[in-house]
């Protein structure tokens, strides 16, 4: 035991920094959190044991969570496996381009989700009064004789953002798909070619998706935690709360909790709970990735 | 480069059908990604009745600098001078980038190159942080920063960042899919230290990873505000700077806060480019080699 350590005694240097910080800035607050769940805790006075009654008032009492979690699964199944595709199947298509291309299309898909607000630019094209993009020119040719209130109609908030979440969905995932892709051994197609991959689809199936695996599950997990915590851009294009909830999330329901009702243990069993929800998903999709290619 | 393209070509057949497909599909996604941002840059530059015009346009007809000069000018007169909040934007960028990708590649070296044993689940953790929310943790970070005495320093933002979970999770995956086995063993035998290896051998392998990184960690940290860690006005970012100015003022300032959003944009993009061309270099590079 102790020779085998010694053995590798600069590997134990090397993780040690980023071990320590680990340990110091991300465990030890994570675990501080998860007990904070079982707590009362309103940051002024110490936190107040009371078990699991954060988690039943979360079930039992609070109806707004049940529609948060309603509307964090709704933008999960859809924005997930859309954006996921959209990732991949873009990366791959640009893939085949020549380098000039590929690199302007690269910057073409990639630039939505490289700027921080630039989404806000769509509370612009989907603006209530008539100065709004959309309403301009439906207004304009005819379309409708009113402007429509886009980001304060329950009707057509969840739509818009899911649009607007689908814009930038093109992010950490997909520039590490594109990066993948490019280092992928040429010979292995060479000799795919002789062994009778006939088709791109083949050759996709048979050749790039199994070279592709390590990627693939990383991709999975961006696109889990994304969609899965999706607050800011809501709270940004519709308003927090939106209307009627109609847009209301997890994320945002922890938020209404740890930083305005000060109610920290409350927020943390949320946070607890969307955890659970997320290692859930991401067990799932790694069963099916591991059919990837067989 | 163009031989291993030109292989492909011969060697697998493409139909025209699917290419037609392919094409309309970039095409229209294309689009759909491309309209907003024109309509960003455009925006930058209307003069303030264009901005409010019916029917509303997406190109500006009669550009100005207007916004940008009124930027200038509301700059010019803030109590801390800008240039100050552009260096601390720097220093947190510059800094917090650097620590994480090499912090978190010398672990990954551990983890996928060296395979020690207990660092495998050690890794598992790491990947399940990231989907545990940030927001409650906050209050035992800070309890910790207050602890490091780094409250009110630019120190809070920077050093916890080089653990961030996803230096360590993104190498250690390109680790898997570029580095070839037999060029460690080949290194070992030949006696190579492990600093050694990881620097001269998986490093420059795995180019493509350290640069996304970059590119990752830049558009984050370019966007920090300064934290809840972070009091001094001299010590608050570009962004949070620039929002402060662009926030205020309702519709007197909307030129204004179009042009900080074209601003704010702008820097990743350049740094996002420069990393990919470098990107599409090593690659074409090592598809000589082999």
């Amino acid at each position: 035991m102790f020779k085998e350590m010694r053995a590798y005694k600069m590997c134990y240097l090397f993780i040690a920094p980023y071990a320590i910080l680990f340990v110091v800035f991300t465990v030890v607050p994570v675990v501080m959190a998860i007990l904070l769940s079982f707590t009362y805790f309103n940051m002024l006075q110490p936190p107040q044991w009371v078990g699991m009654h954060n988690y039943i008032r979360l079930f039992l009492e609070d109806e707004v969570f049940l529609i948060a979690v309603k509307n964090t699964l709704i933008y999960a199944a859809i924005t997930g496996p859309v954006s996921y595709l959209l990732c991949f199947v873009t990366a791959w298509l640009i893939n085949e381009l020549k380098p000039k291309v590929r690199a302007v299309l690269t910057l073409l898909f990639y630039a939505p989700s490289i700027s921080g607000n630039a989404y806000v630019i769509w509370r612009v094209i989907f603006s209530g009064d008539t100065y709004g993009i959309v309403n301009g020119f439906l207004l304009y040719y005819g379309w409708i004789n009113a402007p429509i209130q886009w980001l304060l109609d329950p009707d057509w908030i969840m739509p818009i953002v899911i649009l607007v979440v689908l814009w930038m969905s093109l992010g950490t995932g997909f520039l590490v798909f594109v990066a993948g892709l490019q280092g992928l051994d040429p010979r292995l197609y060479e000799a795919g070619a002789i062994d009778g991959v006939r088709n791109r689809w083949q050759e996709l199936w048979y050749l790039t998706l199994p070279q592709m695996r390590p990627y693939l599950m990383f991709g999975a997990i961006m696109t889990i935690t994304s969609s899965f915590t999706v607050a800011g851009e809501i709270s940004n294009l519709v308003g927090f709360p939106s209307t009627d909830y109609a847009a209301h999330t997890i994320v945002q329901h922890l938020q209404d909790y740890g930083t305005i009702r000060f109610d920290m243990g409350y927020a943390s069993a949320i946070a607890v709970i969307l955890f659970f929800m997320m290692v859930v998903s991401q067990r799932v999709v790694q069963k099916l990735l591991n059919k990837v290619g067989e | 480069m163009a031989s291993r393209f030109s292989i492909r070509k011969t060697r697998l057949s493409r139909s025209t059908g699917g290419d037609i497909v392919i094409i309309l599909f970039l095409l229209i996604g294309g689009a759909f990604m491309v309209i907003p941002m024109i309509l960003i840059i455009s925006n930058a530059f209307k003069p303030l009745n264009e901005l409010f015009l019916f029917p509303p346009r997406l190109i500006v007809r009669n550009p100005t600098t207007k916004n940008f000069h009124d930027l200038m000018v509301m700059m010019a007169q803030s109590w801390v001078p800008f240039g100050r909040y552009l260096l601390n934007s720097l220093i947190i960028v510059t800094l917090g980038t650097l620590g994480n990708v090499f912090f978190g590649s010398l672990a990954a070296y551990v983890i996928s190159v060296r395979r020690v044993p207990g660092t495998k689940t050690f890794m598992s953790i790491v990947v399940l942080s990231l989907m545990f929310t940030s927001e409650v943790t906050r209050i035992p970070n800070y309890v910790t920063i207050a602890f490091l005495g780094w409250i009110d320093s630019l120190r809070s933002i920077i050093i916890p960042r080089w653990s961030a979970p996803l230096g360590l999770y993104l190498v250690s995956r390109f680790i898997e899919g570029m580095i070839d086995r037999s060029l460690i063993e080949a290194a070992e035998i030949d006696g190579a230290g492990d600093f050694r290896i990881y620097w001269q051998i998986v490093m420059p392998n795995i180019k493509p990873a350290w640069l996304t990184m970059i590119i990752l960690s830049f558009q984050e940290l370019w966007r920090t505000q300064g934290g809840h860690y972070i009091y001094s006005e001299q010590l608050k970012t570009l962004p949070y700077a620039l929002n402060q100015l662009a926030a205020q003022g309702g519709v007197a300032r909307q030129g204004v806060q179009a042009a900080v959003t074209l601003i704010m944009m702008i820097v990743p993009i350049i740094v996002f480019l420069i990393n990919q061309s470098k990107i599409v270099d090593t690659m074409g590079h090592s598809g000589m080699a082999n």
